[in-house]
């Protein structure tokens, strides 16, 4: 979780693990790092090493098998020594291949993000140019422009590099655009700096990273088509040494000599795929999101590992029992709870307010109910979560997915990043009734227009066919309501239902869920920020602070009289209509006292 | 004193382009002809619900956006003149602070590295002058020196936004637009922020335009209040009789919508 996240900045950077034994935890990086590293040693080396002259030629000693004396790998066809070759021919292709890489990522970045940055006619104009170029394909385009420069390594390198610009540029520019936006563009443009500097200065170290990531997944690629251009004759220029060539060469000889061409082969394989090995390791390395150790996908429920085994069953006249409940976030190689013995109990018919501040873990504790804490990071450490008097967390995985939507239902935030944005409201409730009962697909239909009208929905029979984006933030948090009774729920988790929401729709939401909780006798367990929603709303409230609850009772006595000095504080906190300044001046010795 | 801000019959019309093919893109009208003046040293609220506008009249104020028509006039001098002598100028006559603080600091940069920037670009100092004014600006927004080599991720979103606002006091300019400054914020830390926003218009001589959502957060800072709806400017007045004696429809809504600690003790 974000919040969880942002609660602790504080944490040791021992526990999280850095960049380099991330790469090296990745066992096939490591191996392509090391042969890479082998290569990459052996052809800078070259010069030093006591290798014959890579162009002397001796008729005599042609075509010689690998091993013979004087020659480790034999000799080509005119005599020269392979190994010499072979190291001198992988330094020029690296080199090759290396420089490549930097002419295509400086153009093509300075494209994308130019074309990203500035948008409207230079980035139509900009893209399509590119576009013309991707749509050769890229050996004939290479081969046309070698042809026009004449054949050469250095022609050949440029005509790679063009070929690949597309490549740069297209990447560049789509995260370009993402970051032109944001607010820290916007900011920088206040604090007066110029469009150039904002380019610079500003976009391009956040852009770095991806071209950092596309210059070492495509380096591999070069060195390939480098070989090829080679291969054909039209890069490296007899007697130069070069991986393509020297496999060009050899080909002839195929039957007679196999090792002359199957040597370079094993050298541009071992070369490449080190390098995409490598290249692989290094995106996972740079990708924020595989960064924070969660490389898996997560579990369908969280990881549940308690210390102590509560018993499975208890009496309770509460229909939500929770006791001693805590869970845990691993980070790097230390864990730390994020909800530490939390308890609390929910009646039929009941309305409990959590209350707290982000961090707080009142949504961790919402969502370990279920098990859907993600997982990793999650675990559930200790504590039971009963619902009728039976401990959900010591039910397998499917009876807890049994559960999900039949006996709890939650309702989140933003219901246009829960509901799905393709498919239509009325199918995406059919959908969950169909998820848990057996009825046929137009019964769940006409279901879904009954619960589109319970919760409020005007014209339910239209607009049943609509899709989420056609529907206002209150009108989708209704679906979402909708959804969450489509299975007749005796426990409804609601993690924040209104605070996306204009005021005068929150009013409305607010009224349909103590509308649907007394009609239907719903237990409603209500995660929010707001002391006005839990002032509304609430029979009881629990008010959450590090994980823990500090103070709990009904919803009155609380408010009207709070024990803990927290709960103090966050009350003197919130400004009251008809209060005006007076607030400001209620709240100035609070921070006072605290300051010294 | 002539008036902070003198904003006359503001329109902003988004789209409404040619496309391709001749035919005319889909029109929004953002705001609808907004008029108003913020006076010397006041604070102006400007309240409604989401796509109302007023956050568009807030980043046309500051230069983000260029008005489809109207006049507006901020610190005497005309807006259009403003911006024609460049956003140096711009910034320095008025200032603007964003809802979402983390989002308003460039993720690699340092904080030294972020204030840097309006004193070199706005005020024109030298390297001596800007570091005793970098301390001098966090000193202001009570954050600690250290915080000078932090990156804005290692802050929470309360220390963030004091950032924030030390960047924005940091041009010197004597008019901020704060776009829904404390919305982003839990409970104390609004409260907090509300009282350094406080002290500071009182110590820099400051002239507030503050938008929010949130009626009771307005009324604990505003001297008067704006209510906007669909683009329109629907009722103006002081804070005491804006929230007493509301005239219009929509503003009465909004006040009977405002959840309050009351009505629970009440019942």
């Amino acid at each position: 979780m974000s919040q969880i996240a942002a609660s602790s900045p504080a944490t040791e950077p021992s526990a999280r693990l850095s960049s380099w034994s991330l790469l090296l935890n990745n066992r096939l990086a490591t191996g392509g790092l090391i042969v890479l590293g082998i290569i990459a040693l052996l052809a800078i080396l070259a010069p030093l090493l006591p290798l014959d002259n890579p162009n002397a030629t001796a008729p005599a000693d042609r075509l010689q098998p690998p091993f013979s004396e004087g020659h480790l790998l034999g000799t080509d066809q005119l005599g020269r020594d392979i190994l010499s070759r072979l190291i001198w021919g992988s330094q020029v292709s690296i080199a090759v291949g290396l420089s490549a890489t930097a002419i295509a990522a400086l153009a093509g970045s300075l494209i994308g993000l130019i074309a990203g940055f500035a948008r409207g006619r230079t980035d139509n104009i900009l893209m399509r140019l590119i576009d013309m170029l991707m749509a050769f394909p890229y050996i004939l385009l290479a081969l046309a422009i070698v042809a026009v420069l004449g054949p050469g390594l250095l022609n050949a390198l440029y005509a790679i590099a063009i070929v690949n610009i597309p490549f740069f540029a297209r990447n560049v520019r789509g995260v370009t655009i993402g970051l032109a936006s944001r607010e820290f563009v916007d900011a920088a443009r206040l604090s007066g700096k110029s469009w150039l500097a904002i380019l610079f200065t500003e976009v391009l170290p956040n852009v770095l990273p991806v071209i950092v990531i596309t210059m070492s997944t495509t380096v591999g690629w070069m060195i390939l088509e480098t070989a090829g251009l080679s291969f054909l004759g039209l890069g490296a220029q007899p007697p130069q040494s070069d991986l393509g060539s020297m496999l060009g060469e050899g080909r002839s000889l195929l039957f007679n000599a196999p090792h002359v061409s199957i040597i370079p082969g094993l050298m541009i394989f071992a070369l490449v795929m080190s390098i995409n090995l490598l290249g692989d390791g290094v995106r996972d390395v740079l990708d924020p999101r595989l960064r924070a150790g969660d490389l898996t996908r997560p579990r369908a429920v969280t990881r549940i590992e308690r210390k102590t085994k509560p018993k499975s069953t208890i009496d309770t006249d509460a229909i939500l029992d929770v006791r001693g409940l805590e869970t845990s976030f691993q980070r790097g190689r230390s864990a730390f709870p994020a909800v530490k013995s939390v308890s609390f109990s929910v009646k039929k018919g009941e309305c409990l307010g959590l209350i707290g501040e982000s961090g707080s873990g009142k949504s961790v504790t919402a969502l370990s109910l279920l098990g859907l804490v993600a997982s990793p990071p999650g675990v559930i450490t200790e504590g039971a979560a009963y619902i009728e008097g039976e401990d959900v967390l010591s039910k397998s995985e499917t009876g807890i997915r049994a559960l999900r939507g039949a006996k709890v239902a939650y309702v989140f935030q933003d219901p246009l990043t829960t509901l799905h944005p393709l498919y239509k409201v009325g199918d995406q409730i059919a959908e969950a009734i169909l998820a848990h009962q057996p009825v046929s697909k137009d019964e769940a239909k006409k279901r879904a227009v009954d619960l589109m009208e319970q919760v409020g929905i005007r014209d339910a029979a239209e607009r049943v066919d609509a899709f989420p984006h056609q529907m206002s933030g209150g009108q989708r948090q209704r679906i979402g309501i909708a959804m969450a009774l489509a299975n007749d729920p005796d426990i409804i988790i609601a993690d924040e239902p209104t605070t996306a929401l204009d005021v005068t729709v929150q009013a409305k939401i607010l009224d349909l869920l103590q509308d649907l909780r007394t009609k239907r006798g719903l237990a409603l367990l209500l995660i929010t920020h707001d002391f006005g929603v839990v002032a509304q709303v609430c029979d009881k409230v629990a008010v959450m602070k590090d994980g823990e609850i500090v103070e709990a009772g009904v919803t009155e006595a609380v408010l009207r009289d709070p024990q803990h000095a927290y709960t103090q504080k966050l009350k003197a906190c919130v400004p009251e209509l008809g209060q005006g300044k007076a607030f400001l001046d209620g709240v100035r010795p609070l921070f006072a006292e605290a300051a010294q | 004193m002539s008036d902070a801000i003198v904003v006359r019959d503001l329109v902003k019309t988004f789209g409404g382009g040619r496309t391709l093919f001749g035919g005319r893109t889909h029109e929004l009208h953002a705001v609808k002809g907004v008029s108003f003046e913020l006076k010397q040293n006041e604070t102006l609220a400007i309240v409604g619900e989401s796509g109302s506008g007023k956050s568009t009249i807030a980043r046309m104020l500051v230069g983000l956006e260029t008005p489809s028509s109207g006049e507006m006039i901020i610190d005497g001098q005309d807006a259009k003149e403003l911006r024609a002598q460049g956003s140096a100028v711009f910034g320095r006559v008025v200032q603007y602070v964003f809802q979402d603080p983390v989002a308003s600091l460039n993720p690699r940069k340092t904080i030294d590295n972020i204030l840097d920037v309006p004193l070199r670009l706005l005020c024109g100092y030298d390297a001596g002058k800007r570091a005793a004014r970098k301390k001098e600006l966090l000193d202001a927004v009570q954050m600690p020196s250290d915080t000078l080599e932090r990156y804005p991720h290692e802050f929470s979103g309360g220390q963030a936004q004091r950032i924030a606002i030390a960047r924005a006091l940091a041009a010197e300019a004597r008019i901020m637009v704060l776009d829904e400054p404390v919305s982003a914020l839990d409970v104390s830390v609004q409260a907090q922020v509300l009282l350094l926003l406080d002290d500071l218009k009182r110590a820099f001589d400051l002239s507030y335009l503050f938008i929010s959502h949130d009626l009771a957060v307005v009324e604990s800072v505003s001297d008067r209040v704006a209510v906007m709806y669909l683009g329109e400017m629907v009722e103006l007045d002081t804070a005491q009789t804006l929230f007493r004696t509301p005239s219009h429809d929509y503003t009465r809504e909004l006040i009977a919508s405002a959840p309050r600690l009351e009505s629970a003790a009440a019942e």
